[in-house]
């Protein structure tokens, strides 16, 4: 992890001749973040795009145009006002990538190798570099994905955001510190990271403290601790700016994330991490589910929730401290919840969830450092980000559990279902009217003509609608046309008008027996829950009704058609 | 449950005694002074208007709300010692039932704690759950997701739970909240099985028709404690007044129930 720091300090030509080497096995430092984000470059990402070592020529290339403009002011912070926007970071992150390419389209035109062989290269995963970062951020994707899920079930899904914004004040005091003890020093990692460790967890405690104690309730506890850490941390990285020895080089790939730096050894403190997760979750599943599912229960049987909601914010935070570094803190939420909340549109089972959710992290996070690698312009965090979010929509409208695609096609197919249903019962209806509400049987059903004027008193339907729903019942063989206009069911048709009118009485009885629904509510009601219930419902209200003669028809409890039609039906 | 065992510890001591036990929200107290011992083998009531500290007086005993002053004993012993006698059902309204589980995997939580650290659910405690689903009606609903239950079938996976932990002393949140005939039916039948098994049950209770019919002692609570005892001494038109104040036209209806019932 300290290898690709060591080579920073000094953002000038020394780390371009570093990259330009190609000797370690590894991609070129792009630029120096840090400096690099002046006003004249409207992508805070552009710095860290990683190039392959044969093409650190066009680092040095790009680096110095953007040198050319010497900002007085390392704007480090110049994401201040992020987290007001939360919803369009995806879109703001896809956004400045477009342009960051747009204002360095020269740079690309000066790309020697050929595009083919570069694909090849890339997705084979023939280069070292590339296999590295690949590994690195898949496994992250994994971690991301695993504690997400339980973050999302504890209704806690952006405390991987405070989490992450928190570490901003640890990583300037220790940089503070540091530089106190050993001017010019300041960037020690360990230092870094564990001050980055304190202060995210102090935030997340914080959030906890709030909540237990104060009528405030998470999403403001969240927002007020967010809000506090980051302005804090802003706060003192303008004083960091101001400490003439301080080289704040590099700091800003916490706020950024410098995917393609990625080492050996971080890779391997990621594959530590996400075996150490995994491991966690398998063996904790039960409890960790049982927390998140009901806290009050957990504790009155004897399970230490403040331990295991203690375990969960741990592991929140190691993902958001090794994922800082990847994909920056701003959007080290992104890889903890859009996984997450993708996996639900696909399960509702807690253990396929996670996998899931695993799974989708680590295709979205190996995707998105493909991609970023085919494009050097592109930097991997935000791509990592983008290819979680389009995975989401996909799940948003096709995954099996409430896809949108699926309930459309579900209501789509209920509503057609009801009104074949309900064109049936008015045929039964009229009929039954004409014979003065006595039993009709299939024979009689069958041998009688209807029109749409008898119809259509019998419901309050329009015209067309009545006539869309004869079409589609004489589509599937319900009913027939015979001359202009006269209608006449198939055997099938009055066998099915039969069957729904009973299901549909026994219900309303059943309703009018057992609920305290009115008879005038009963019938809306029935036509919806008919509908929706299966055969087992319909078997127990045979049985509960069984005094019901179970070959006849029960009458209707209220008038057929109050408005228009003959007598109401005596009760039976 | 198969074989009605009277838990021989439920004898000799109450299986819960509360001395002079108050809670409070931050300054406020909401349950003064509460002193009561329930005798074993009953099914118990706790009836009070809205806001009288009925769910926080049986969340205090379970230690999830910090009592100011008072005790707490099951079986003679602190909860600590004795959780795998005592069972809770929390209010059904209490979670999001939403959660990626199924009813079975709900009722298997009341094993949870038989199982211990580190394992999983294995089959023989799967099974287990799926007997305690059955007792209460719910054997055909096992795999099904519990967002896919009606509000009452949530109510009996709930109690499936607690029958799972197989405890001598239930608690129960307002298990009639909110539920359709079918499952009062089956929690009363619960209720009674219970008895007859020797154990015993605290139910949070709001519906004052019925406390007659179900219970064999109430325990009347506003803030403090107004009364408590064998239903037919407790259950008494003076004592709801004194619990339930000015709300008269219900209180009425009730009264007249009970003069009917008693002449």
């Amino acid at each position: 992890m300290n290898q690709y720091r060591s080579s920073q300090p000094a953002p000038t030509a020394t780390h371009v001749s570093g990259g330009a080497t190609g000797e370690r096995d590894r991609f070129a430092p792009g630029a120096c973040p840090g400096n690099q984000q002046h006003h004249s470059n409207p992508s805070p990402f552009r710095g860290e795009g990683g190039r392959r070592p044969d093409e650190g020529a066009n680092v040095a290339s790009a680096s110095a145009s953007h040198r050319s403009n010497p900002s007085p002011r390392p704007s480090l912070l110049r994401g201040e006002g992020e987290f007001r926007g939360r919803l369009l970071v995806p879109i703001f992150a896809f956004l400045l990538m477009f342009f960051g390419d747009v204002f360095t389209v020269a740079d690309a035109a000066e790309s020697s190798s050929s595009p083919s062989a570069t694909w090849q290269r890339v997705v084979l995963l023939q280069d070292a570099q590339t296999r590295i970062v690949f590994l690195g951020t898949t496994l992250l994707g994994i971690c991301g994905g695993l504690v997400g899920v339980f973050m999302l079930l504890r209704k806690q899904a952006l405390i991987g955001d405070v989490v992450g914004h928190s570490a901003l004040p640890g990583i300037a005091i220790a940089f503070i510190i540091c530089e106190i003890m050993n001017p010019g020093g300041g960037r020690n990692l360990p230092a870094l990271i564990t001050g980055a460790f304190l202060s995210s967890l102090a935030g997340a405690i914080c959030v906890m403290l709030i909540e237990r104690y104060s009528p405030l309730r998470a999403d403001a506890a969240m927002a007020m601790t967010l809000s506090l850490f980051y302005g804090l941390g802003a706060a003192l990285f303008t004083v960091i700016m101001r400490i003439p020895t301080a080289s704040a080089a590099g700091l800003s790939s916490y706020l950024n994330g410098k995917t393609a730096t990625l080492v050996v050894s971080d890779v391997w403190i990621f594959g530590i991490a996400a075996a150490t997760l995994s491991l966690l979750t398998l063996l904790l599943l039960k409890e960790l589910s049982l927390v998140c599912f009901d806290d009050d229960f957990a504790s009155s049987t004897g399970w230490p929730v403040r331990l295991l909601d203690g375990l969960l914010v741990g592991m929140v935070v190691s993902v958001t401290i090794i994922g800082m570094q990847t994909v920056g803190l701003i959007l080290v939420v992104a890889i903890l919840i859009i996984p997450a909340a993708s996996a639900q549109f696909w399960t509702d089972d807690l253990r396929k969830m996670l996998a899931a959710s695993a799974a989708l992290g680590a295709v979205s996070a190996g995707l998105g450092t493909i991609i970023s690698a085919l494009a050097p312009k592109l930097a991997a965090g935000p791509v990592i980000v983008l290819c979680g979010s389009f995975l989401f929509v996909i799940s948003l409208l096709l995954g099996p559990q409430h896809g949108f695609f699926w309930i459309w096609r579900d209501r789509r197919r209920t509503r057609r279902k009801m009104a074949q249903y309900d064109l049936l019962r008015a045929c039964y209806e009229w009929r039954e009217t004409a014979s003065s509400g006595a039993d009709v049987t299939d024979l009689q059903l069958i041998s009688t003509k209807f029109s749409t004027e008898n119809l259509l008193p019998m419901r309050s339907w329009s015209l067309a609608d009545l006539n869309r729903s004869l079409a589609r019942a004489q589509a599937n063989g319900l009913i027939q046309s015979r001359t202009t206009g006269q209608w006449q069911l198939t055997p099938d048709g009055a066998a099915l008008a039969r069957r729904s009118v009973r299901n549909h009485r026994l219900w309303e009885l059943y309703l009018i027996t057992y609920a305290d629904t009115a008879p005038a509510n009963a019938d809306y009601h029935a036509d919806q829950i008919e509908h929706v219930l299966g055969a087992d419902l319909m078997q127990e209200l045979e049985l509960r009704l069984a005094r019901w003669n179970q070959s006849g028809l029960p009458a209707s409890p209220h008038a057929l058609n109050p408005s228009t039609g003959p007598d109401a039906p005596s009760q039976q | 449950m198969t074989t009605p065992v009277v838990p021989s510890v439920s004898q000799a001591v109450f299986p819960l005694s509360i001395r002079d036990l108050t809670v409070a929200y931050h300054r406020r107290p909401v349950v003064w002074d509460v002193d009561y011992s329930a005798p074993a083998g009953k099914l118990i009531a706790i009836i009070g208007p809205n806001g009288a500290g009925k769910s926080t007086l049986m969340k205090s005993c379970l230690n999830l709300i910090p009592h100011v002053t008072g005790q707490v004993q099951f079986f003679g012993r602190p909860y600590e010692q004795v959780r795998d006698q005592v069972a809770y059902v929390p209010q059904r309204t209490s979670v999001d039932w939403n959660f990626p589980v199924s009813a079975l995997d709900v009722a298997a939580m009341g094993l949870y704690r038989k199982i211990g650290w580190f394992r999983w659910v294995t089959h023989r405690y799967r099974e287990q759950a799926r007997q305690a689903l059955d007792r209460v009606g719910m054997g055909d609903y096992a795999d099904r997701q519990i967002r896919q239950l009606s509000g009452g079938q949530q109510q009996r996976v709930f109690l499936a739970r607690a029958l799972a932990q197989d405890a001598d002393l239930y608690l129960m949140d307002e298990p009639f909240a909110g539920v359709d005939a079918a499952t009062e039916r089956a929690i009363v039948n619960l209720l009674q099985e219970l008895r007859s098994a020797g154990k015993t049950a605290i139910v949070v209770h709001h519906d004052l028709q019925t406390v007659q019919q179900y219970f064999d002692e109430v325990l009347l609570l506003n803030l403090r404690l107004v009364a408590s005892g064998p239903t037919e001494n407790v259950f008494t038109s003076e004592n709801l007044k004194r619990t339930y104040g000015g709300k008269l036209s219900l209180l009425d209806q009730v009264g007249a129930r009970i003069a009917g019932q008693s002449g």
